[in-house]
C-alpha cells in the first residue's frame, strides 16, 4: 500500500534522523561482542530470577541476559503487544494458560527437537498434569518452570477454637467450620478471604467439582451445567452469608496484617504466598497457622460420583485444584535460538529449579528438585506437593485470558449480589460463546474434528 | 467584579484563599512527606503525617535497584526530542498558514483545527499497527513522531504571527529575502516569546504523557517516567513510601519547570482560549 | 494580508515557500494522526483480532456487527455511562470550582495574588499518573489519609475506591483537584476583558454586587464558558490513566470508562476490529456534545 510506504519511508527516514532511535538490542550481535539475550519475567519472579543470571553469564561467557520486570496484572498485555509488535523477546515466563493464545500468535517456538536431545529437560521428571498445559496437539511449546496450584491458608488456633482439630476436607465441613467461626466471634471475623474479582477462585471451585468449564470440543460455554452451578452456588452463599468479606483484591491494603489480626481465619493463595507469610506475619502468629489442600467437593446431585468421596482424610486425595504455573518459552522471532535454549536448559535443572524456589518459594516443576531439603523440609509446602497429585488444566484455548476475565466479571457481580448466581452464569454462558464465535468459524472453515487445539 | 473592600468580606476572602490553597497543596505536601518516611510509617493507623525519623533509603532505591535513572533519562530525551522538533516544525506550518498566501490556504486551516475535535485515542489503534509495519514498535521514534507536530502549536504560533506586521516582512522582501530566510531572520525572532510559551507546553504534555508509550513502548529500558511508575506502582502496591518517592522524582522536573516559566505557559492557555 | 502572494514572481516564490514550510507539519498529522483516525472507521467495520495478525486472511468483513455486539454488551454501556457520568457531573464541577477560584482571585484587595494562583494552578502541571498514584493511598481505607480526617471530624470511614458507589466521585473529586487551575486561569482573563464601564454604569443604576454578577460578570464570560465547557467536556471523554492506575476499571466496572474499555479489548485481547467500534463511538461523542454547546450559545443566552 502506498500508504503505508509512505508511513514507513517518511517514519524510517525520521528515525534515522533522530539518533539513538530504534531497536538497538534485537540487532544480532557481532562475533567480538556477547549476545545479549532479552528475558522477561513477571511480578516476583521477574525481581528474584536476577539472582540466578550472573552464574548463567559466567558459565556462558558469550551470553548476556538482560531481564526485564513486568507486573502480572500487566503481563497479559505487554506480552500481547510486545508480540503483535513485532518487539518480542527472546525467553519469557508465561502462564500457563496463555500458551494456546500464543500459539494462535504463531508465535513461539516448537521445542519438540530441543527437549528430545537435551540431557537436561526430561519430560519425565515433570508432574504430568503440568507438563501438558504447554503442548498443543501434539507440539511441546513451553518447558514449565514452577508450578502454581491454590490451597487453603488457615489459622489453626482459629480452627482450634472452633473445635475443629484438622483442616476441612470436605465442603460442607469447611462451610460448618467457617460459620462456626463468625458465630463465635460475633460477626466480626469472615470465614475466608476470597478477593471478589478474581477469577481462580471460582474456577479452581468448579475444578474441583469437576466441571468441564468449555463444551463440544471448546466450541461454547459449559458455566450452567450442574457441577459447575453447584460450585458456584457454594462460592456465592459464601459471600450472602457474610463467611467471605466482599472486598476486591485491590482493597486488601496489607492482607498479611489481616490475617494476623483474625479478621478472617483463612484464605485460598498459592505457593508464593508461604513465603510471604514466613515473612509478613509477626512472630507470635509462628505455629498458629498452616496450610492445606483444597477440600473435595461435595457429591453434586444429579451427576454421577466422579469425584472423591465425602469424609476424606488427610492422607486421601484432595479436591482437584488448577494445574497452573509458569512456563518458559522461546520466541520464534528471536534471533538466538541456540542461546535461548541454553538459558532455558539452566533454569530448568534440577539444581536451579531448587535455587529458584530458595529465592522465588515458587515450587519446582521437576519432581527431583522436590528432594532439595530446602522444600523437603518445609510443612508448609507439604500441601502443595499433595494438591499436585489432584490437578486440572483450564481448557487450551487461545480465548482463555478473556474468558477469565468474563469469570471474574460476572463472579464479582454475583459476589456483590447484584445478579443472581443462575442469572450471572446464563450471562457468562452467553459472553463465553460471544468470545468463542470466531474460534467455532474458523474450526468450522478448517473442517478439523471436535478436539480441534488452539490451531 | 464584586467590590469586597470592607474588612471582614476581605478577612473571610482571604480565609477562603487560605482554606483552598492548602487542599491544593495537601497531597502534594503530603507525597514529598510519606516518601522521607521509613517503610511502613505511611500506611500504618493512623498515619504519620510528618517523617519521623527522615530517610532518604527509598530515592536510594530507586536510583539504584530500580533504575529511575534510566526512566529519567528516557523521558528528558524523548520530552527534549518532541519540544525541539515541534518548535520547528509547528512555527513552520504556523508561519505559513499567517503569512503566505496560497489557494485554499484558509479552508486547509479550518479543516486542520477539527483535529481539536477528534480525541487522539481514536488514531491509536491504526497508528499501531503502521508502527508495526514500519517496525517501530518500542523504539523512542514511535513515541515521538506522533508528537513532533500538532494542530495546537500550529494554531498558537499562527495566531502570534498574525500580530506581526507585514510592513516589517514586505521590507525585508524588498532587500531581496527570500520567505525562508524571512521566516529564519525575522519570524522565529519575533516569535521567541510564544516559542517559548510552545515549548513549556510541547515539554510538558510530552513529560506527562502516558497512553500511548505504555501502548508503544514495550521494553523496560525505553519506559518513560510515567509508564516506569504506572508499572512500579502495581508491583509495589504496599510500598506506599517507594511510590511517594517515586512519584516526586516523576513532578519535581515539571514542578520546577513550571515555576521558573509560568509566565508563559500561563499566556499560552489564554491565548488558545480568548483569541479562540 | 501580506504583498507577498499578490500576484507576480513573489506570487510563485510564496507558494513553494508554503509548501516547504508546511509540508513537514501537515504530513506528520496527517500521517499520524488524520490517516489513523479514518483507518479506525474502516478498522470498526471488520473483525480484525489476534488470528488475523497471524493470519491476515482469518480477518472478515462485518459491516456493523462489532457495533450491534456493542450494542448489546453490558460492559459497553457500563464504560459509556460511567463515561458519562464524569463527564456530566464532573465537567460543570469542575467548571464551577474554577469559576469560584477565578472570583475570588480576581476580587479587590487580594495579597499574594500570584502567590494562590501558582498554587492553585500547580497541580496542572502535575504528572497525572503521579499523583493518580498519591491519591490511591489517599483514598485507602481506614488508613488512608482520607478516612483518618473524616474520621477525626467524626464521620465513619468509607472504602472510596473500592466501593461501586463512591469510586466514580472519588476519580471526579481528584480530578477537579488536578485540573480546575487550567480552566481558572482561563476565567480569570475572561474577567480582566470584562469592560469596567458595564460595572460603573450598573452601580449607578443601582445594582447591587450580586446583581452586577449576575447581569454583567456571567454574560459577558459566556464565550469563555463555550470555550471552557467544550475542551472540558473534550478531556473529560478521554478518561483513561486515572482508572487504569487506581481502580483497573473496578469495582464492578464503576470506573470502567470508554477509553479503558477500547484499551483493554485493543491492546489486552486484541479485538482490533471491536475497539476501533469503541473509538469511533468516543469519536461521534465528542462531535456531538461539542455540536449541542455550541447550539446551545448560539440560541438566546439564557443567562
Amino acid at each position: 500500500m502506498t500508504r503505508r510506504e509512505g508511513v514507513r519511508g517518511l517514519a524510517v527516514g525520521l528515525a534515522a534522523a533522530l539518533s539513538a532511535c530504534g531497536h538497538g538490542a534485537r540487532r544480532p550481535a557481532g562475533a567480538a561482542t556477547p549476545i545479549t539475550l532479552r528475558f522477561w519475567a513477571f511480578g516476583r519472579e521477574g525481581e528474584v530470577v536476577q539472582q540466578l543470571i550472573p552464574e548463567f553469564e559466567r558459565t556462558h561467557p558469550a551470553i548476556r541476559v538482560r531481564l526485564q520486570q513486568i507486573p502480572f496484572t500487566a503481563a497479559h498485555e505487554k506480552l500481547l503487544t510486545a508480540v503483535v509488535g513485532e518487539a518480542a523477546p527472546d525467553v519469557a515466563q508465561l502462564g500457563n494458560t496463555w500458551i494456546p493464545e500464543l500459539v494462535a500468535l504463531r508465535a513461539l517456538l516448537p521445542l519438540d527437537s530441543l527437549v528430545r536431545r537435551s540431557p537436561v529437560v526430561v519430560p519425565e521428571d515433570y508432574f504430568p498434569g503440568i507438563w501438558d498445559t504447554n503442548r498443543l496437539g501434539d507440539t511441546t511449546y513451553g518447558v514449565p518452570w514452577y508450578v502454581d496450584t491454590r490451597v487453603l491458608f488457615y489459622r489453626s488456633d482459629m480452627l482450634a477454637d472452633a473445635g475443629y482439630r484438622s483442616p476441612p476436607a470436605t465442603w460442607s465441613t469447611w462451610r460448618a467450620a467457617m460459620a462456626r467461626i463468625r458465630a463465635r466471634s460475633g460477626g466480626r471475623t469472615y470465614g475466608v478471604l476470597l478477593p471478589v474479582n478474581e477469577w481462580a477462585q471460582p474456577i479452581a471451585l468448579g475444578l474441583a467439582a469437576g466441571a468441564p468449564l468449555l463444551r463440544d470440543g471448546d466450541r461454547y460455554g459449559d458455566f450452567t451445567e450442574p457441577r459447575f452451578r453447584a460450585a458456584f452456588t457454594f462460592y456465592i452463599d459464601l459471600y450472602r452469608d457474610s463467611l467471605s468479606a466482599p472486598v476486591s483484591n485491590t482493597q486488601v491494603a496489607n492482607r498479611y496484617q489481616a490475617f494476623a489480626a483474625g479478621e478472617f481465619a483463612m484464605f485460598i493463595s498459592g505457593p508464593w504466598d508461604v513465603g510471604e507469610c514466613l515473612r509478613r506475619l509477626p512472630d507470635s502468629l509462628r505455629g498458629r497457622w498452616m496450610t492445606a489442600p483444597m477440600p473435595a467437593a461435595d457429591a453434586v446431585p444429579d451427576v454421577p460420583a466422579t469425584l472423591p468421596l465425602r469424609g476424606a482424610t488427610d492422607t486421601t486425595v484432595p479436591g482437584a485444584s488448577l494445574a497452573g504455573g509458569s512456563s518458559l518459552v522461546i520466541f520464534r522471532d528471536s534471533p538466538h535460538p541456540a542461546a535461548a535454549w541454553a538459558f532455558l536448559e539452566y533454569l530448568s535443572a534440577p539444581a536451579q529449579q531448587a535455587a529458584f524456589y530458595r529465592v522465588s518459594e515458587d515450587l519446582p516443576a521437576r519432581r527431583s528438585a522436590w528432594e532439595d531439603p530446602s522444600i523437603a523440609r518445609n510443612p508448609y509446602v507439604r500441601a502443595f506437593g499433595r494438591q499436585l497429585q489432584s490437578v486440572r488444566p483450564t481448557p487450551p484455548v487461545p480465548e482463555w485470558e478473556q474468558i477469565a476475565t468474563l469469570v471474574a466479571t460476572h463472579g464479582e457481580a454475583a459476589a456483590r449480589g447484584a445478579v443472581t448466581p443462575d442469572a450471572a452464569l446464563s450471562a457468562l454462558d452467553a459472553d463465553v460463546d460471544r468470545a468463542l464465535e470466531k474460534r467455532r468459524w474458523l474450526l468450522a472453515r478448517q473442517g478439523a474434528g471436535a478436539t480441534g487445539t488452539g490451531r | 467584579m464584586p467590590r469586597l473592600a470592607v474588612r471582614p468580606a476581605t478577612l473571610v476572602l482571604h480565609a477562603a484563599l487560605v482554606a483552598v490553597a492548602g487542599l491544593t497543596v495537601a497531597p502534594l505536601a503530603w507525597m514529598v512527606s510519606a516518601s522521607l518516611m521509613p517503610t511502613g510509617s505511611a500506611t500504618t493507623y493512623p498515619p504519620a503525617l510528618l517523617p519521623h525519623p527522615v530517610t532518604l533509603v527509598h530515592y536510594r532505591e530507586l536510583f539504584t535497584r530500580l533504575d529511575v535513572a534510566r526512566e529519567l533519562a528516557n523521558s528528558t530525551l524523548i520530552a527534549g526530542l518532541i519540544t525541539a522538533s515541534s518548535l520547528l516544525i509547528n512555527s513552520m506550518a504556523g508561519y505559513a498558514f499567517a503569512k503566505l498566501r496560497f489557494p485554499g490556504r484558509d479552508r486547509l486551516f479550518g479543516f486542520i483545527l477539527l483535529g481539536l475535535f477528534i480525541p487522539p485515542q481514536v488514531a491509536m489503534l491504526p497508528l499501531f499497527v503502521m508502527m508495526r509495519e514500519a517496525h517501530l514498535v518500542n523504539s523512542y521514534a514511535a513515541v515521538i513522531l506522533p508528537s513532533m507536530a500538532s494542530v495546537f502549536g500550529i494554531f498558537l504560533v499562527r495566531q502570534y504571527v498574525l500580530g506581526i506586521p507585514d510592513e516589517l516582512l514586505d521590507a525585508a522582501r524588498v532587500d531581496g529575502a527570500g520567505e525562508l530566510r524571512i521566516y529564519w531572520s525575522i519570524i522565529v525572532p519575533l516569535c521567541a516569546p510564544v516559542l517559548v510559551t510552545l515549548a513549556v507546553f510541547v515539554f510538558m504534555s510530552a513529560w506527562n504523557d502516558f497512553m500511548w508509550p505504555l501502548i508503544v513502548l514495550t521494553d523496560g529500558a525505553k519506559y518513560t517516567l510515567p509508564v516506569g511508575l504506572a508499572n512500579l506502582a502495581r508491583e509495589h502496591v504496599q510500598d506506599a513510601e517507594l511510590m511517594m518517592a517515586a512519584s516526586v522524582v516523576t513532578l519535581l522536573p515539571v514542578l520546577a519547570l513550571f515555576v521558573a516559566l509560568q509566565r508563559y505557559y500561563v499566556r499560552g492557555i489564554t491565548a488558545g482560549a480568548v483569541k479562540g | 494580508m501580506t504583498t507577498a502572494g499578490r500576484g507576480g514572481p513573489g506570487a510563485q516564490a510564496a507558494r513553494r515557500a508554503a509548501l516547504l514550510l508546511l509540508a513537514p507539519g501537515l504530513l506528520l498529522i496527517t500521517v499520524t494522526f488524520l490517516l489513523p483516525a479514518a483507518a479506525s472507521l474502516l478498522l470498526s467495520l471488520s473483525d480484525f483480532d489476534l488470528y488475523a495478525v497471524a493470519v491476515p486472511a482469518d480477518a472478515r468483513v462485518v459491516w456493523l456487527r462489532n457495533y450491534v455486539t456493542l450494542v448489546e454488551s453490558p460492559l459497553f454501556w457500563a464504560a459509556f455511562r460511567n463515561t458519562l457520568y464524569f463527564v456530566l457531573v464532573g465537567g460543570p464541577l469542575s467548571v464551577l470550582v474554577s469559576l469560584g477560584a477565578a472570583l475570588m482571585l480576581s476580587a479587590d484587595g487580594v495579597r499574594l495574588r500570584t502567590l494562590f494562583r501558582t498554587v492553585y494552578f500547580a497541580p496542572v502541571v502535575t504528572t497525572l499518573v503521579a499523583v493518580a498514584v498519591v491519591w490511591k493511598y489517599i483514598y485507602a481505607p481506614q488508613i488512608g489519609l482520607l478516612d483518618t480526617g473524616l474520621r477525626w471530624l467524626g464521620v465513619a470511614p468509607v472504602d472510596w475506591l473500592g466501593s461501586a458507589a463512591w469510586a466514580m466521585p472519588s476519580l471526579i473529586v481528584m480530578n477537579v483537584w488536578k485540573n480546575f487551575g487550567y480552566n481558572m486561569i482561563i476565567f480569570v482573563a475572561g474577567l480582566q476583558a470584562v469592560p469596567t464601564e458595564l460595572y460603573d454604569a450598573a452601580r449607578v443604576d443601582g445594582a447591587g454586587a450580586w446583581q452586577r454578577f449576575w447581569h454583567v460578570t456571567l454574560p459577558s464570560l459566556a464565550p469563555t464558558f463555550l470555550f471552557v465547557s467544550i475542551t472540558t467536556m473534550i478531556g473529560a471523554l478521554q478518561l483513561f490513566a486515572e482508572p487504569y492506575v487506581m481502580t483497573q476499571g473496578g469495582p464492578l466496572h464503576a470506573t470502567l470508562s470508554l477509553v479503558l474499555y477500547m484499551f483493554d479489548q485493543g491492546f489486552a485481547f486484541w479485538h482490533i476490529g471491536y475497539a476501533a467500534g469503541i473509538a469511533v463511538v468516543l469519536f461521534l461523542l465528542t462531535l456531538a456534545g461539542a455540536a449541542v454547546q455550541l447550539r446551545a450559545r448560539r440560541a438566546p443566552a439564557a443567562i
